[in-house]
Formats: structure tokens, C-alpha cells, sequence
């Protein structure tokens, strides 16, 4: 069992509360995934990418960083720090090389996202806990997707915790668990695909990253995830302009939309979402099995 | 009326009021205000009272009841009247995934529409759904009867036993051993009373019936060796 949260504003005057709204939906889900907790939240698009890493040695990793960062790509770079996690801003085109660079200078750290609106905290904890080292309920942007984890398939660790990054501005949630994906792993990593973790769903992300790096769309991606991937799936996927909802064609991991004016959200429950604003007259629905939806602005 | 606010009193005190309910007992209409979603609201009910819940709910609501007459005036998640024995529930909204699953008795009424495996091992109850349900609707249904106004998702009725199930629209598929069988006057009759307990807008002729082809649960001499 798992928690998934997810908040797609269409009315901007919201976007400052994004943080907060999605927070309180997070907490919620806690019943659901008392392990671990992590956000993908999508803030304004600035004219530099962002890489958001994490280190369990922070205070030591991160003094430094930017300066050691900034030398070997020989360009600015910036670093915004957030309990385990920091921001680093940086040039368009510095994204791969500082990736490179990053393994080199501090072995420990782990990239949780890049991209030029994305930012991924996720840490082990009950998720009010994980809320508030992150300050997450000040945070603003567009869209975010939330997760609260119960482990079934590995460890409870902070690589184990959603969202997991799939490509730039992209990540994926889940809640289920995949049976073929030690098979599907061998394969992945003969093909040359990073994979860290034992974790079931760092395989589905990477999955999907295969498939886009090979020419297939996001939304072709999903769809064929629904004949590759065995097990059970409710996927959010978080994109630059929107979100993305697939379940497998068995459906028994639950999934509640609502859409207003305002905004579409998604919970694993309607508890989470019955704080939101004019959620009463909403359109409440189930999405549909093995179908692929999106919102986008 | 009694009247009680989960969102103060807490879900605890709710079931724990209403499952001490006795058959004679005066209070006999309860309403209950704000039950933003939470699971198991009115669960393990065995009194003739009357209970309307203003507003949706999370999982289980109205699970195993007896006797007791349930109205949500909101959705209602996974497992609404789960073992039923017997009573009514009324949904005025969607119901999510197995709703009504293994009843053993009394009368479901989903207004909305109900999403997959509805009735999922029925054993007696009566469930009358207003619009549409999903996948693998009446897995393993033993006895009871289904009422399904709209359309019927993927594996209607698969390793149905003996509930009768009935559709007005179109059935995406069905399920193993389930078929298509011949609507007698004995039919009409049932469907004519559940639809007006139902308060459904439907009239009997305009269904089809499906039932088990027996082929799947009977033993069948000539698979003998297959043992």
C-alpha cells in the first residue's frame, strides 16, 4: 500500500499555496505510507536548469559544492540548500557535464532531479515529519505530485522514497508492486540503463526512460509500460506542463480524480481531497483501467 | 433525530452509537454530517434504523449490515455494504471497486454508476445499480441478483455460479463460462420489483439476462482423466 497526491492548478492565484495544499493532501495519505514521503513540485520555469541532489552528509557535501561544481564546468553555478537536499542552478547546457562532474567530486551525493521547473525532496519519515524539514508548505509552482510510502519490494531508504526522476522535468510515482521487474532490470542495464536500487518502481522509471530515450513519447511510453510491465500500477507521472494518470488493466490500486475550475487533482483516497477548495461541487471520478490521461497547461 | 458530527466526535463514537442500537430501540433516524471521506462509517449496523450520511465516504461504508437502512448522499469507495446480510443501502452517488462484494443478503441501490468487480462473489444480495459498472463485475457470484441499467465492463460474470445477473445496455465482454441466457416471465417479475425498490427508471423488457453456462463449477465425466 501507498499514498499518491497530485495537484494541477489552473487557476494561478493558487500557485502560491500549492505547497501548502499539497502538504495537507500528503499528510493524509499517511495511513496509506507511513515509511517515507517525497514531492515533485513544478515552480516557475527561470532561464537556468536546476539539478536538485541529496546527500546524507550535507553540512560536508554541500559547503563547497558550487565553487568546486562552477570550476569544472567553468560557469556559474548556484546552490540553493534545503535540509538533506540543495538546489543547484546552472546553464542549459552544463546539465550532462555537471552529472558527470557530480560522481567525481562528491561520490555520495544522489541526484534526485533535474530539469528547468522540477525540484524532488524525498526523505524516510512519517510524512508530516517529512513536510516540515522541507518547509514544503511554503513552496509555489504549478502543478506537484506527492507520494507516502509503504515498503513491499525493498528497503526503507531515501532512494527507495518517490518520486523517481525519469528524464529532465519528468518523474513517476507508484502505487503497487511489480513482479517482473528483476527480469526487467538484467535487461535495462544490458541496454546500458543506470539503476541504483533494488527498488520495483526505480526499474518502472527507468523503463520509461528507456522508452523515451529511444524515440517514444511520454504517452507511448505508458501505454506500453501496460504490456511490459507485470504486477499492479496506479503511475502519476509528473511532466514540465502537466500530469499524467495510467493504471494496469487489473485496477485494484485505488485512484480518485477530482476537477473544478480551479484545478485536477488526484489521491489514492477522496479523504485527501475533501480540504480542497469547492470540492463539493467538483466532478469526482475513477479513472478508467489501462487508459493513459494527462492534464497540461 | 439524532444527529452526529464525525468531523467532532469522531468515527469511533459513530459505530460504537449505532451498533448499540437495539431492535426496539426509539431512535430510529440518525444523520451523520461530514464524513469527508472516512472509511467504515456505519459499519456492523444490526437495528431497523434509518442512517443518511451527508456527504462522501472512504472505504467499507455500511459494510456488514443488518437490517438498517443506509443513504449516502455523497460517493462512497471501495466495498460499500461488503457482506451485506441484509437492510438497504442506498448510494446517491458512484460507488468505487467491489461494491456489495460476497453479500450474503439485503438490497444495494448504487444512482451513479459502480467501477470494477461490483458484486465480486455475491452470495444473496440484491444490487441494483442505476448506471454503469466496471471490470470483472460478479467474479464468482453465487447466488443473488445484479441489476445493471447502463453498460457492464470487461468479464461480466466470469466463474459465475448461480447469481442472475441483468443488463440493459452492452456488455463489453463476458467472462468465462458466463452467457447470455432467455428472459422467462419469472424474470420480468423480479426485475420489475427490484427496479420499483430501486426506484429505477428502467422497464424489464429492455434487458438482457446472463447466468452461469454450469460448464466451469459441475464435473464433467468425460474430464475424468484430467484428475
Amino acid at each position: 500500500m501507498c499514498g499518491i497526491v497530485g495537484l494541477f492548478l489552473k487557476d494561478k492565484t493558487l500557485e502560491p499555496q500549492l505547497g501548502a495544499m499539497l502538504t495537507d493532501m500528503l499528510i493524509t495519505m499517511t495511513d496509506r505510507g507511513p515509511d517515507s514521503a517525497g514531492i515533485a513540485i513544478y515552480g516557475p520555469v527561470g532561464d537556468q536548469a536546476k539539478l536538485t541532489v541529496q546527500s546524507d552528509n550535507p553540512d560536508a557535501d554541500f559547503q563547497t559544492l558550487a565553487e568546486d561544481l562552477a570550476d569544472v564546468l567553468t560557469s556559474p553555478v548556484s546552490l540553493g540548500r534545503n535540509d538533506t537536499h540543495a538546489v543547484l542552478s546552472m546553464a542549459n547546457d552544463k546539465v550532462s557535464a555537471a552529472r558527470q562532474a557530480l560522481r567525481e567530486l562528491r561520490p555520495g551525493l544522489r541526484i534526485m532531479s533535474d530539469g528547468d521547473a522540477i525540484e524532488i525532496y524525498k526523505e524516510v519519515g512519517l510524512p508530516r515529519e517529512v513536510a516540515e524539514r522541507f518547509q514544503l508548505t511554503s513552496m509555489s509552482g504549478s502543478h506537484g505530485i506527492g507520494h507516502t510510502r509503504m515498503a513491499t519490494e525493498s528497503a526503507v531508504t531515501t532512494e527507495g522514497a518517490h518520486p523517481f526522476n525519469t528524464g529532465a522535468d519528468q518523474c513517476l510515482v507508484h502505487n503497487g508492486s511489480l513482479s517482473n521487474h528483476n527480469a526487467l532490470r538484467r535487461k535495462l542495464m544490458r541496454e546500458g540503463v543506470r539503476i541504483e536500487s533494488m527498488n520495483d518502481t526505480e526499474v518502472g522509471a527507468a523503463y520509461l526512460t528507456w522508452k523515451m530515450q529511444n524515440g517514444a513519447t511520454l504517452g507511448e511510453a505508458l501505454e506500453s509500460s501496460l504490456h511490459d510491465l507485470d504486477g499492479f500500477f496506479t503511475f502519476v507521472v509528473g511532466t514540465k506542463d502537466g500530469f499524467g494518470v495510467v493504471r494496469d488493466p487489473i485496477a485494484c490500486k485505488p485512484a480518485v480524480m477530482a476537477e473544478t475550475d480551479q484545478y485536477v487533482a488526484f489521491g489514492s483516497e477522496y479523504r485527501a481531497l475533501v480540504k480542497l477548495p469547492g470540492i463539493e461541487d467538483a466532478r469526482v471520478w475513477e479513472p478508467e483501467p489501462a487508459t493513459v490521461y494527462f492534464w497540461s497547461h | 433525530m439524532q444527529s452526529y458530527d464525525v468531523a467532532e466526535q469522531g468515527l469511533r463514537g459513530l459505530n460504537a452509537a449505532l451498533q448499540a442500537q437495539s431492535t426496539e430501540t426509539n431512535q430510529t433516524q440518525w444523520q451523520v454530517q461530514n464524513p469527508k471521506g472516512s472509511h467504515a462509517i456505519a459499519v456492523g449496523l444490526d437495528a431497523p434504523i434509518e442512517v443518511t450520511v451527508k456527504g462522501s465516504t472512504g472505504y467499507y461504508c455500511a459494510g456488514m449490515n443488518q437490517q438498517a437502512t443506509v443513504r449516502v448522499e455523497g460517493s462512497v469507495g471501495p466495498g460499500v455494504a461488503e457482506n451485506m446480510m441484509s437492510g438497504t443501502v442506498i448510494v446517491e452517488g458512484d460507488a468505487s471497486q467491489y461494491a456489495g462484494a460476497t453479500g450474503h443478503g439485503g438490497l444495494l441501490v448504487i444512482k451513479g454508476n459502480a467501477s470494477s468487480r461490483c458484486g465480486i462473489s455475491m452470495k444473496g444480495i440484491d444490487i441494483v445499480v442505476h448506471g454503469n459498472i466496471g471490470h470483472m463485475s460478479a467474479f464468482m457470484a453465487q447466488a443473488g441478483t445484479l441489476v445493471v441499467c447502463g453498460d457492464a465492463g470487461d468479464a461480466l460474470g466470469d466463474s459465475l455460479y448461480e447469481a442472475r445477473l441483468f443488463v440493459r445496455g452492452s456488455v463489453r465482454s463476458l467472462g468465462a463460462d458466463c452467457i447470455e441466457k432467455e428472459m422467462r416471465p419469472e424474470h420480468l417479475t423480479l426485475l420489475a420489483d427490484l427496479l420499483e425498490r430501486a426506484g429505477a427508471d428502467a422497464k424489464p423488457e429492455e434487458f438482457k439476462r446472463y447466468g452461469s453456462a454450469r460448464q466451469l463449477y459441475n464435473f464433467d465425466v468425460d474430464n475424468a482423466a484430467e484428475y
